[in-house]
């Protein structure tokens, strides 16, 4: 493992050939200017809609890849169409905050409810002295704290051999959270001695519960109003949500309308359903995510123009607090050297990285690691199975749900073209991403 | 809030005669109601039944009121034939049904979803009876049950789900809890 080789100072002396970056395929890239065909012939700038709110440039085209099956094979799971379900194009974006827009999101079958914020309210209950409801303006005047946090799904990774990193990590993203910290109002209703959980329900039509400890409830949680300095989208859980920072994408109830003190987890429906754990050494995986790091640029599907100066860039992140070291390796893995964390370095947040690179213009295998302040390495795939005692088979045809984390390195294959795929090898099984 | 303000606000609130605890120095907002016995009738039931209210349900009920109350229009006629998910049998390794009843740890878990949660286009819409009665119809199906068992508050929570060791009741979390697996890097 060698030290640090490369800073932002000598990238910039050593004169990157702007010519030379990562083109990315027309209609998808921040600035490819061939999506230009595709918007209106006149564009104005100017107009009321842009003033008002707000618009991007008609040659910005990205959007979010909204959610399907996996492969043909995999049968539907149930005829309902209410599962408006998206991926973050992680491809596409820069920085660390994900645009609200693009943030991923994942429904769980009863789609995305329609709610008045007049009309609704926060009841906490169960093992308390007071118990109270709140209406949102009250929650409003309470002490407030605005964090980063990365928020993603315990099924992300939906397709490991996916060709795109949207198809192999789109399941996440990160924004800044605006809202009341959960410790607050619990003091205010004064938790009882015996609580130990909370139950967290939203008022979505299937009024999803989630069991969350009391020792996080009383940490780090956020009972949030605000995200990216806006109201919380209707996706998002309009107008409260609970953001469970560092854990499964699941405990991050929408549409909060409840919370209960109880003295033990209640393993409701969305909890123990597609999350059976007959193996105890999955019972601590189910909180808070474990390191892991994706390179976005150059990923799946793109194309390396020319050879020459270029910059890997990606995302690290960690449920255990702050990345603290991220490593990249343009040899498979044989040999990394340290990046550059580009921006601010919080915990429980995405952590933008990059490493100068000068392409030889032959084949090279481009992967990332990360390295969190608990200490814990990010595994590389075969460490992943020897972990899980999983043959390769096995580790792919598992739903992840019932897996766990699957935070395995993610290689991209450059090929000599230029050309940028998955550089996992294939496998047969037939992969199923669930809900 | 400075410590003296504080001190200068309860010596006032000493003055005037208002009521001091001295054991709550973080006085509460004032913010929030209580809730509305409405609000507190609409319960969230856990593994163990505890806040079931009182009320009962045979099979044979469960059944009249499965096709009375349109749950057979998503889940079939006799709750397999779909075409949304089949509440009867299914089988998680095929991956034809993720939620088999079956597989459910808790009987009391099934009365809160119905209750909660059913009928997908109008939820909230059956009463207590009903919703024992159909629980009831749903574990006789499974064959967990007998045709002659009868739910109430007291019985629900006493049924044994089949799978119910498949379970386990996880463990507390502290910040120091790591992810289970641990690969330390090389030195």
């Amino acid at each position: 493992m060698s030290g640090k080789q490369t800073s932002r100072r000598g990238f910039l002396k050593s004169g990157g050939a702007v010519a030379g970056l990562v083109a990315a395929p027309p209609a998808l890239g921040l600035g490819g200017a061939a999506a230009a065909a595709q918007g209106p012939e006149v564009f104005d700038n100017n107009d009321l809609e842009s003033v008002l709110y707000g618009r991007r440039s008609r040659f910005v085209t990205t959007t979010r890849e909204v959610e399907g099956r996996s492969h043909y094979q995999t049968p539907r799971v149930r005829p309902n169409p209410q599962r408006p379900s998206a991926r973050t194009p992680l491809a596409d974006l820069v920085g660390t905050i994900t645009p609200t827009p693009l943030h991923f999101t994942t429904q769980h079958y009863y789609g995305i409810p329609d709610i008045n914020p007049a009309e609704h309210s926060l009841m906490i209950e169960g093992l308390v002295d007071r118990p109270l409801v709140f209406t949102l303006d009250e929650l409003r005047r309470f002490p407030f704290v605005s964090r980063a946090y990365f928020l993603e799904c315990i099924g992300n990774r939906p397709n490991p051999r996916a060709t795109t990193v949207t198809g192999t990590h789109g399941r996440m993203g990160c924004s800044e959270w605006t809202g009341v910290p959960l410790s607050v109002l619990l003091d205010e209703v004064g938790v009882q001695a015996g609580a130990s959980w909370i139950i967290a329900e939203g008022a979505d039509g299937g009024r999803h519960t989630k069991s969350v400890p009391l020792a996080k409830a009383l940490d780090d949680v956020l009972v949030a109003y605000g995200q990216n300095g806006e109201p919380v989208r209707p996706d998002h859980g309009f107008p409260l949500r609970l953001v469970v920072p560092g854990f499964e994408g699941i405990y991050n109830v929408k549409w909060l309308k409840r919370i209960k003190l109880v003295d033990k987890p209640y393993l409701s429906f969305q909890e123990h359903s597609r999350f059976l754990t007959p193996d105890p050494k999955t019972q601590r995986d189910s909180y808070d995510f474990g390191p892991n790091s994706v390179i976005t640029r150059p990923s799946g599907e793109q194309q390396l123009q020319t050879s020459g100066m270029h910059v890997i860039s990606g995302l690290a992140w960690s449920g255990g607090g702050r990345v603290s070291r991220v490593e990249v390796s343009t040899d498979g893995g044989a040999t990394y050297r340290e990046a550059e964390l580009a921006g601010p370095v919080l915990p429980k947040a995405h952590t933008r990285f990059f490493l100068p690179w000068r392409w030889d213009g032959g084949e090279a295998v481009l992967q990332s690691r990360c390295l969190d302040e608990r200490g814990q390495l990010q595994p590389t795939e075969a460490e992943y199975a020897r972990y899980w005692n999983l043959t390769r088979g096995q580790l792919y045809g598992t739903i992840q749900s019932q897996l766990g984390y699957c935070n395995w390195i993610q290689p991209w294959k450059v090929a000599a073209d230029g050309k940028v795929t998955n550089g996992l090898e294939p496998t047969d099984v037939v992969v199923d991403v669930h809900a | 809030m400075p410590r003296c303000w504080t001190a200068l606000l309860v010596a006032g609130a000493v003055l005037l005669g208002a009521p001091v605890h001295a054991q709550e120095p973080a006085a509460h907002s004032g913010l929030g109601r209580p809730p509305t016995d409405a609000e507190l009738h609409d319960v969230l039931v856990g593994p163990d039944g505890e806040d079931l209210p009182p009320g009962s349900g045979t099979v044979a009920d469960g059944e009249r009121i499965f096709a009375a109350r349109g749950c057979a229009n998503c889940h079939g006629p006799t709750g397999e034939e779909g075409p949304s998910i089949p509440l009867v049998g299914g089988d998680v390794t095929t991956r034809s049904n993720y939620w088999p009843i079956q597989h459910w740890p808790f009987a009391p878990s099934i009365w809160d979803y119905i209750r909660r949660v059913m009928p997908y286009d109008r939820p909230g819409i059956l009463t207590v009876d009903e919703t024992y009665a159909l629980t009831a119809y749903l574990l006789h199906r499974n064959g967990i049950i007998g045709e002659e068992d009868v739910m109430t508050a007291d019985t629900l929570p006493q049924v044994r789900m089949p799978r119910r060791d498949d379970y386990l009741i996880p463990e507390t979390w502290t910040p120091a809890t790591r992810r289970g697996f641990e690969i330390l890097p090389e030195r």
